[in-house]
């Protein structure tokens, strides 16, 4: 309670100058604070991820000096404990008692899909990195905006360079049981199989899954391994698939070689080739900068969860600017989101399509050793990659989302 | 005199609870107190089999979220809310029963291995079944029931309405506990095998109180799919069951009030708490820890006791002898055998 009171006689003694002075009246509404809500999970096993969001946002204020568009900007944190029920009450949290002017996460798909129509009838803005395909394809919420990507936007190119420049003829997919592996290889397996190439199997080892010996025993005959593990999992299934012997060579998604994890990987990471909408070694102004404090604040170079944060504080800061700062005509707030246009981001240029998902380039990349230190070096880049690929936008919505049956497998 | 005091107070806690939204301030705490009584109503109904059956269920949620998931998927189907709720309460008795049977062929900890194991099945179920529960992407419901043409969507009227069931579950579970049914219940908690020399039919007094802790635990599952509008896998996961568990042990079992602050306890910590203290998870284990060595019968009746001796001794001062020192009662399996 104490900080409204401190604002309204703050806001008294405001009017009372700018009567003295006979200053324009609208003056004293730029002087209340931004209001900024970061969903995010600081406990359980989702937490590495959710405190490199907390992380990426905190740094963003730091560079803009705590002010957006000329109005101090404060930001309120809800841990949501991973979980869809405790997701919800933190929003409630944000937005009824807090009244934030927008707000920023959660991580997972689950959380964010339990709050999507809760955050639309309140027509709260909300940017988020969950990746679940539907919040912009089939089940669209106009007040949501995504900088970082749907599961399969990166997946798309990597099928399309595995399949175009490696050569690869036939992959099994190894992934989590759970939607956001599901979404990450049908998107692969479509691209891969429009390609000319051939899936043998899919494999869903649960996300808990202390050993990986019964899933490694099954990847053999094929051109290669394409691996799309979330959070920490990526180590554990590295560490052991080199323990075993196996030689195939791995492809992965944005999360499964994160740069943010390099630190903890070991040789078994050399050489693998992946796909992401961001890469920690692009050169812009904007990635050194950012890249640069990361490793000064937290000793970490970031990956795509602190990224995302950042890029999504960059969005709102430019809506802001152009609605002067005004967060009141929540439509006008979003439709300034949607019609953002930046150059010089981490990840080089982004606008957004017309459901609020970006549309920016994606990096191919590859594991390398250099200067004892583990990097991904970015060896091609596809511009301008949208959610829907170069698939025509109605005749992909209109095929199912990508799930653990579809697209099937063929014979 | 006493009975007066009784029915003043009790008075004075339903007047405090029916203004509640008036003095709590902003919407947000509204919103706080109706899940506090969702979770009340989950684990008095959870308490019918742990504390006065003297079974210890850790498959509960599995009960909670079958209905919150049948009530989910027939509004999606495009039934109205009488039919949904009607038909998931139902479905809940009917996995109840199922549940019941399968579970009570064992005792102690056979039957919590079994209900664990059930309440797995579930989950499995919830998070493969993937064209009927959508998986982990779970169900979305967009609307509320209006009883009456009284709209639920605003805090508020959830509030009243949570309340006016939270009542009745209250009402109906101690009329069940004091009844004559009731006094067989915990007989066959206390003495199974002299209530079963005495003729009565123990598994079929367990079963039926199984389907009643059954029956409120889905009341509390269409709470809660009401009030998030949203269910997926995470409800029904073990730890979902075992958190309504610690509610009520935590409280304290076979007491009407003991899971009411049992759920009071967890809700506030997990969500009002979190937002001020990072590490809750560490102060709320240290919460049961403390409760475990201080009061071992649970919140309530250790508070009871605490109260008791205090004024006990404030009145026989300064004769107070050493044997006033309070000791625990076990409650689960208390009487001698």
């Amino acid at each position: 309670m104490a900080p409204r009171v401190g604002r309204r006689t703050f806001a008294k003694r405001v009017g009372a100058a700018a009567l003295a002075a006979a200053l324009p009246m609208p003056a004293i509404a730029e002087d209340k604070p931004i209001k900024i809500g970061l969903l995010t999970v600081k406990t359980g096993p989702l937490a590495q991820g959710g405190i490199q969001m907390e992380q990426g946002t905190n740094l963003f204020l730091k560079h803009r000096g705590h002010k957006l568009a000329g109005r101090k900007a404060e930001l309120v944190v809800g841990d949501t404990g991973g979980n869809p029920a405790g997701t919800k009450t933190k929003a409630q949290e944000l937005i009824e008692r807090d009244h934030v002017d927008f707000i920023v996460g959660p991580l997972a798909a689950f959380e964010l899909l339990a709050i999507s129509d809760y955050v639309a009838q309140h027509k709260c803005p909300i940017l988020s990195l969950a990746a679940a395909e539907d919040m912009t394809q089939r089940k669209p919420n106009p007040y949501f905006v995504r900088a970082s990507g749907t599961s399969a936007q990166a997946m798309h190119p990597l099928a399309d360079y595995a399949a175009k420049e490696l050569k690869y003829k036939s992959v099994i997919t190894v992934t989590e049981d759970f939607a956001f592996g599901y979404e990450q290889m049908g998107g692969f397996q479509r691209v891969f199989e429009d390609a000319g190439g051939k899936l043998a199997k899919k494999l869903w080892p649960p996300i808990v899954t202390p050993d990986y010996t019964p899933y490694l025993a099954q990847l053999s005959g094929v051109d290669a391994v394409v691996s799309g593990f979330a959070g920490s999992n990526p180590l554990k299934f590295m560490k052991q698939y080199k323990d075993q012997g196996l030689t195939l060579p791995i492809i992965a998604g944005s999360v499964a070689m994160d740069d943010a994890l390099l630190k903890s990987f070991g040789d078994e990471a050399v050489g693998t080739i992946s796909c992401s909408g961001y890469t920690a070694d692009l050169d812009t102004p904007s990635n050194k900068k950012f890249v640069e404090g990361m490793v000064a604040d937290y000793g970490n170079i970031p990956g795509i969860y602190a990224a995302g944060l950042y890029m999504s504080g960059m969005v709102a800061e430019a809506a802001l600017e152009k609605t002067g700062g005004k967060t009141d005509d929540k439509e006008a707030f979003i439709a300034a989101m949607r019609g953002v246009s930046l150059t010089d981001t981490p990840r080089g240029p982004f606008h957004f399509d017309h459901l609020g998902n970006v549309i920016g380039n994606a990096f191919i990349r590859r594991c390398e050793r250099k200067d004892g230190k583990l990097v991904n070096t970015t060896i091609k880049t596809y511009k301008d990659v949208g959610q829907f690929w170069t698939f025509d936008e109605k005749w992909f919505l209109a095929q199912p989302v990508y799930s653990r049956d579809y697209p099937p497998l063929k014979g | 005199m006493r009975r007066l005091a009784a029915l003043g107070s009790l008075l004075l806690a339903l007047g405090l609870l029916a203004s509640l939204p008036a003095w709590i301030g902003n919407s947000y705490y509204v919103n706080i107190a109706s899940q506090v009584l969702l979770y009340a109503v989950f684990a008095l109904g959870l308490n019918v089999i742990v504390g006065y059956a003297g079974l210890v269920s850790l498959g509960h949620a599995g009960l909670f979220g079958i209905a919150a998931y049948s009530g989910a998927i027939l509004i999606t189907a495009g039934y109205g809310h009488f039919v949904a709720i009607a038909g998931a309460l139902v479905v809940t008795l009917g996995v109840a029963a199922l549940f019941a049977v399968l579970a009570l062929r064992g005792t102690g900890l056979g039957f919590v291995m079994i209900t664990v194991a059930l309440g797995q099945i579930v989950w499995g179920v919830a998070y493969r079944w993937i064209s009927l529960t959508n998986g982990d992407n779970g169900v979305s419901i967009t609307s509320r029931p209006a009883p009456f043409g009284l709209s639920l969507v605003d805090a508020n009227p959830f509030y009243w309405a949570t309340l006016v069931v939270f009542l009745v579950a209250v009402a109906a579970i101690a009329i069940f506990v004091a009844s004559p049914f009731g006094a067989s219940l915990r007989g066959t908690r206390d003495q199974p095998r002299r209530m079963n020399a005495l003729g009565y039919n123990v598994w079929l007094i367990r079963f039926l109180a199984f389907l009643f802790s059954g029956l409120w635990s889905g009341v509390a599952g269409l709470l809660f799919l009401y009030y998030n509008q949203f269910v997926s896998p995470q409800t029904v996961a073990l730890t979902a069951s075992a958190e309504v568990l610690l509610m009520v042990i935590s409280g304290g079992t076979a007491t009407l009030l003991g899971p009411i602050a049992g759920a009071l306890l967890v809700v506030i910590m997990k969500n009002v708490a979190s937002g001020y203290i990072e590490r809750w998870n560490f102060v709320l284990g240290a919460i049961f820890v403390a409760i475990v060595i201080f009061m071992p019968e649970g919140l309530v009746p250790g508070s009871l006791r605490l109260w008791r001796w205090a004024t006990r001794r404030r009145r026989q001062h300064p004769a107070g002898p050493a044997a006033m020192a309070p000791v625990p009662h076990g409650s689960i399996n208390g009487g001698a055998q």
